[in-house]
């Protein structure tokens, strides 16, 4: 049932797939992102609490979910890599762990800008904050550990435990603002009564989700491929898709 | 529009400092990792000719040797 999936352990016909899927990822995300953040920056509706500022929900909570949307699909490409040892698998973990980063930095920022006109403070050591700021240290850790060692696999072993053990921390940030008091405000959608939210501000906040969806998505395959060209840069294909000509026999 | 004026939009009701910097900065830590991604595959593509230059350079002085070694032995084999 799952044999289809036994050519993609080769790196090349996992950079061809990628490589199918870019452009069309690429320009979902750019499209999505714009209409979504367009949308909420200009054409919804003021919150009647929070004024204008709330606007910074359309790319703190995307940026957030997909924060730790990224750090899971790390942790379950670490499973594959520890326990089926595929490389592509481990080269995953290396693709995944910068975009993460990045989404993590995002999320942290934008609350930190949002949190000074409406907590009045940039910064607040409760739970929902805290836990995100380890999950940004997680992902610093374990790109440190892949590129720590002389021996590529060894590196990515230890990265890949560490990206399985910290997994723990995801749940911990989701329902960190229920099981501590916190500043930080509850789901506003994912749960399963009504979203309190009117339609105007959710259908702007759902598009930007499904353009972070994508261009999380885009943002790995982009380094995923390079990944993988740099792993089997001594192969022919691999030199071939860098543009260097097929040997003729010298 | 939820504004009657592009000013009105970029003041955002007092808040534009945070939500300008909060988009702002967003944008750039996502573009600069795009432009990462693409200065790697720039580089791997240095790389690659690097290597097959050095591969044509090893297989040139070989057959030179070959070539010297085969000279030798034919002068050696005249005489």
């Amino acid at each position: 049932m799952w044999k289809w999936l036994h050519p993609y352990a080769k790196g090349e016909a996992t950079y061809r797939l990628l490589g199918a899927w870019l452009p069309w990822l690429s320009a979902l995300a750019a499209l999505f992102v714009a209409v979504g953040l367009g949308w909420g920056l200009f054409y919804a509706p003021p919150d009647y609490q929070q004024g204008d500022s709330y606007r910074i929900i359309f790319i703190h909570v995307p940026a957030a979910m997909f924060s730790m949307g990224a750090y899971t699909g790390m942790a379950i490409a670490a499973l594959i890599a520890l326990v089926w040892q595929i490389r592509t698998a481990e080269w995953a973990i290396a693709a995944i762990a910068p975009v993460g980063a990045v989404l993590t930095f995002v999320a942290l920022f934008t609350g930190a800008v949002w949190g000074k006109p409406m907590w009045g403070t940039w910064w607040e050591w409760d739970a929902r904050l805290t836990s995100e700021l380890i999950l940004l240290f997680l992902y610093i850790g374990v790109l440190a550990l892949y590129y720590a060692f002389n021996d590529a696999r060894t590196g990515a072993k230890a990265a890949a435990i560490l990206a399985l053990v910290g997994v723990v921390n995801v749940p911990i940030i989701h329902f960190s603002v229920y099981w501590w008091n916190s500043l930080h405000q509850g789901a506003t959608i994912t749960k399963f009564e009504k979203p309190s939210m009117p339609v105007e501000m959710l259908t702007p906040l759902l598009i930007s989700i499904a353009g972070f969806l994508f261009l999380t998505a885009a943002l790995v395959t982009q380094r995923l491929r390079n990944e993988i060209l740099k792993q089997e840069l001594h192969r022919p294909w691999a030199q071939q898709q860098l543009g260097v000509e097929a040997e003729h026999g010298v | 529009m939820a504004f009657d004026s592009w000013q009105e939009a970029i003041w955002m009701g007092g808040y534009g400092f945070y939500v300008w910097l909060s988009f702002g900065v967003s944008l750039l830590a996502i573009g600069m990792l795009v432009v990462h991604g693409l200065l790697v595959r720039k580089k791997l593509a240095i790389m690659a000719v690097q290597q097959q230059q050095r591969k044509q350079r090893l297989a040139r002085r070989q057959q030179q040797e070959r070539q010297a070694h085969n000279e030798q032995s034919q002068v050696k084999g005249a005489q």
